[in-house]
């Protein structure tokens, strides 16, 4: 599906208020991965880290300083027009659809723009309806929608070609919690069901946590990880977290191989390594506990040590 | 070419969606067309003819103007600029559209709704009022091709000045003086006949004049045979080489600079 | 206050010194082309009715000045449409100070300082051209003019922002009286026809922003012939716009407000 290798770009910028020197920034540096049919990857980084212009590249909106870049076996840059018959992508904070007019007229234009024969174009859209419950709002202008309904008239103006890979930049940034599954159901629909191949870029970790299957993460222009999330888990999220219940409050517990993070009353928070059921039989020999819990360690703490481990570096 | 079709009808929706700034345009230009009709019968008290206008030419000029202005659009257009602005012009490359055509289109679309609702009314107005110059057939239908001709250059010169939003972030200026020189040089602001002769001569050479003057010479039916038909092909000429030009620019920016939203 | 925000703005601003050096040219050019306009003509007449060049320069001075510093002032007025149309202008109404003065203090941009710029060029060409014949009072009625003439223009201006209370879009009226306004009072007034002249120069007294009091500083006779006394009413004539317009926005704030917004 995409394939990239060894691809730079780099950007010549002005800056200095007074004397505007020239520096070269190297936006994207040497990156290379693989992307196969079907698969949901998220695309983290920190802001500026080079996502958006590794996704410009493989859409074919800017020329790779260096490296190659093969989209639905097309390169982008050269053939841009066929291959944007074929892709699909939103952005979750850039308006797509026409502002001033109803959104039945911005799907009716995409169809032509899109070439998209009227059954088919009906069927999908149809189906989009359904789905994401378009209907109460199918003539109103654009500009009159409240950001729900037009994150999910984008999503729709991006699938109605029918298109096999999707690229989404935030598509559920400023939703409410009831908003954002809605689109995450209709993601995973569309991946599981119709296999459609999507790549991701996100801030938000629930996203990452409930749809992701393989994440790769960028900073400063170069890929720092690729691979699944158990596996990001495993390497980074080495440590966990007991919670223990005592009876009643008392000191820090002291155990090797565990430290305490925090106390609230009888409650503490211990962090460790290895093996759960051998710390916690060390727990109950040596206080007077009550209750237990293992708290594995979240994404975004993961994703946070990711990012702060690679600036050390 | 359907899809051109299309495209237009969305150029004309988006400014039929509008219906009270368009009454508001037509309240604006019906004002200024009885001001300036004013000022310039103010020359005629002193003068029978100016640069070969008399007062009824001067006065219809007056009234084709104001009527034409929205038709040609000579005030600033920034739609392409805001959205290199904000970013959202990277949608637009990620459609299989050729952007000059999809804007050319979508202006074209834009424009006849521009001359039956902008266009129309104040010079009915003006015509109700003031005795004006009436075409003959033949002028009438060479007006019209020449109006096509002044959109398409007018839009030419509109898509090049909006490009410069690629390079520039503070391109505002640019285009206050780009619309700036529209005005003045199309004969907008004031027939190109009241000019000095040199300088009256070196406008009707720019692209400029093409998109104001040419229309209202030829509806005044100062042009006939073979000089109608030379400034024709001169819109014409213009025409393709401000597009040309806007296509290189376009492709200069693609390929070699950022787009704005990193 | 006033200074403190504009200070703010310019400062920003400055910032971007190629920003502003290309605001502010742009700027210039597009009010100068209105003076382009008058030069054109006196290229082909030597007068308009009485008035030479130098005298038309005088008014288009006046009225360009007064007009840009009005823009200056409550130029934002425009975005007044735009402001209703996004419900933001519920906002102004919750905070305590003044609602004009705030949407007014919003922006203050100061390419609107190259548009006074252009005029005080002309101003210059023109008072240097003439030979006006200075008496206290004629220093007098000039100065008096100015400040009155903001005032009648800024009352034009927020009678007109008020339609915006009434229709979406219907904003747009308002440019036939502000920008048709400073574009009528460049010129001698008796080039109007009479019902013009009467509607939208003493109806709303555009006459007043400088024909009359140009009248007198330059020692010209009144073509039309009406008393002398009108040369020095623009300070009353201002003062009752202002009444008019202050009144016209309470009672758009009023119908507003009980409307639900």
């Amino acid at each position: 599906m995409i394939e990239v290798e060894q691809l730079t770009k780099s950007f010549v910028v002005r800056r200095g208020r007074f004397r505007r020197e020239r520096h070269v920034v190297e936006a994207v540096k040497d990156i290379s991965f693989r992307v196969d049919r079907g698969e949901l990857i998220g695309y983290l980084g920190p802001n500026g880290a080079g996502k958006s212009t590794t996704i410009k590249m493989l859409t074919g909106i800017l020329v790779p300083s260096s490296g190659r870049v093969s989209v639905l076996g097309l390169d982008p840059s050269r053939r841009r027009v066929e291959l944007a018959r074929q892709i699909g992508a939103m952005f979750g904070q850039r308006v797509q659809l026409w502002w001033d007019l109803p959104l039945r007229d911005s799907f009716e234009l995409l169809r032509h723009i899109y070439k998209v024969p009227l059954d088919r174009h009906r069927a999908s859209l149809d189906r989009f309806r359904g789905v994401l419950d378009l209907d109460p709002f199918l003539d109103t202008p654009v500009r009159q929608l409240s950001l729900g309904q037009r994150i999910r008239g984008e999503l729709t103006a991006a699938m109605l070609h029918g298109p096999e890979l999707l690229f989404l930049d935030e598509p559920t940034i400023g939703l409410d919690v009831v908003a954002k599954q809605r689109v995450r159901d209709f993601l995973v629909e569309i991946n599981r069901e119709d296999g459609v191949t999507v790549m991701l870029t996100t801030h938000d970790l629930g996203d990452i946590e409930r749809l992701c299957n393989r994440l790769l993460v960028i900073d400063h222009g170069s890929l720092i990880w690729d691979g699944g999330i158990p596996e990001l888990k495993e390497r980074y999220g080495a440590e966990r977290t007991l919670i223990v219940d005592l009876e009643e409050p008392g000191p820090p517990l002291e155990l090797e191989g565990a430290r305490v993070e925090r106390i609230d009353g009888p409650r503490q928070w211990l962090r460790f390594r290895g093996s759960a059921s051998e710390l916690t039989t060390r727990v109950v020999q040596s206080a007077r506990v009550l209750d237990l819990q293992i708290a594995e360690p979240d994404i975004e703490e993961i994703v946070r040590r990711i990012y702060t481990g690679n600036s050390r570096t | 070419m359907r899809l051109d079709w299309e495209i237009a009808k969305r150029g004309w929706g988006r400014y039929a969606a509008y219906p009270w700034a368009t009454a508001a345009g037509v309240f604006t230009n019906t004002v200024f067309g009885f001001l300036y009709a004013y000022v310039l019968l103010a020359v005629y008290a002193h003068r029978t003819s100016v640069g070969g206008f008399d007062k009824a030419d001067s006065v219809t000029y007056v009234w084709l103007a104001q009527s034409m202005i929205m038709t040609v659009y000579v005030f600033s257009w920034w739609e392409l600029a805001w959205r290199i602005r904000d970013g959202s012009v990277a949608t637009d490359l990620l459609r299989p559209l050729d952007p000059q055509r999809y804007w050319l289109a979508y202006d074209l679309g834009r424009a006849p709704y521009h001359f039956f609702f902008r266009g129309l009314p104040p010079f009915v107005f003006g015509a109700l009022v003031f005795q004006l110059h009436y075409p003959t057939v033949l002028d009438a239908i060479a007006f019209v091709v020449s109006l096509v001709l002044a959109v398409v250059v007018s839009f030419g010169f509109r898509f090049i000045y909006n490009s410069v939003a690629f390079w520039l972030l503070d391109f505002r200026g640019v285009v206050t003086f780009s619309t700036s020189v529209v005005i003045f040089f199309s004969g907008m602001a004031i027939p190109l006949r009241y000019f000095p002769h040199t300088l009256r001569v070196v406008c009707y050479a720019l692209p400029f004049a093409s998109i104001i003057q040419t229309p209202v010479d030829v509806w005044l039916g100062k042009r006939t045979g073979l000089a109608l038909l030379g400034f024709l092909v001169l819109q014409a000429f213009w025409a393709i080489a401000l597009l040309g030009l806007g296509r290189i620019l376009l492709g200069r920016a693609t390929r070699k600079l950022v787009i704005q939203g990193g | 206050m006033w200074r403190r925000l504009v200070g703010a703005q310019v400062r920003s601003q400055l910032q971007y010194r190629r920003s502003f050096a290309l605001d502010a040219f742009g700027s210039f050019w597009i009010s100068f082309v209105d003076f382009l306009i008058i030069l054109t003509i006196f290229h082909n007449v030597s007068h308009l009715n009485a008035w030479n060049v130098h005298e038309v320069a005088f008014l288009y001075a006046l009225s360009a000045i007064t007009f840009a510093l009005t823009d200056l002032f409550i130029g934002h007025l425009d975005q007044f449409p735009q402001l209703i149309r996004d419900g933001n202008f519920d906002i102004v109404l919750v905070r305590p100070r003044g609602t004009l003065f705030q949407v007014v203090a919003a922006d203050f941009a100061s390419r609107r300082l190259a548009r006074v710029l252009q005029g005080v060029v002309v101003l210059v060409y023109a008072l240097w051209s003439l030979t006006i014949h200075w008496t206290v009072w004629r220093v007098i009625v000039l100065l008096a003019s100015l400040p009155s003439a903001v005032v009648i223009f800024s009352s034009i201006w927020v009678c007109g922002a008020c339609i915006a209370f009434w229709t979406t879009d219907g904003g747009e009226f308002t440019n036939a009286f502000t920008y048709g306004g400073t574009t009528m009072a460049q010129y001698p007034f008796d080039i109007y026809a009479t019902w013009l002249r009467r509607l939208l120069g003493f109806v709303i007294p555009l006459a007043f922003v400088c024909y009359f009091p140009a009248l007198f500083v330059l020692g010209k006779p009144d073509p039309l012939g009406l008393p002398r006394v009108l040369d020095f009413v623009s300070p009353a004539v201002a003062l009752a716009a202002a009444i008019v317009a202050g009144l016209v926005w309470r009672f758009a704030v009023r119908h507003y407000r009980s409307a639900g917004g």
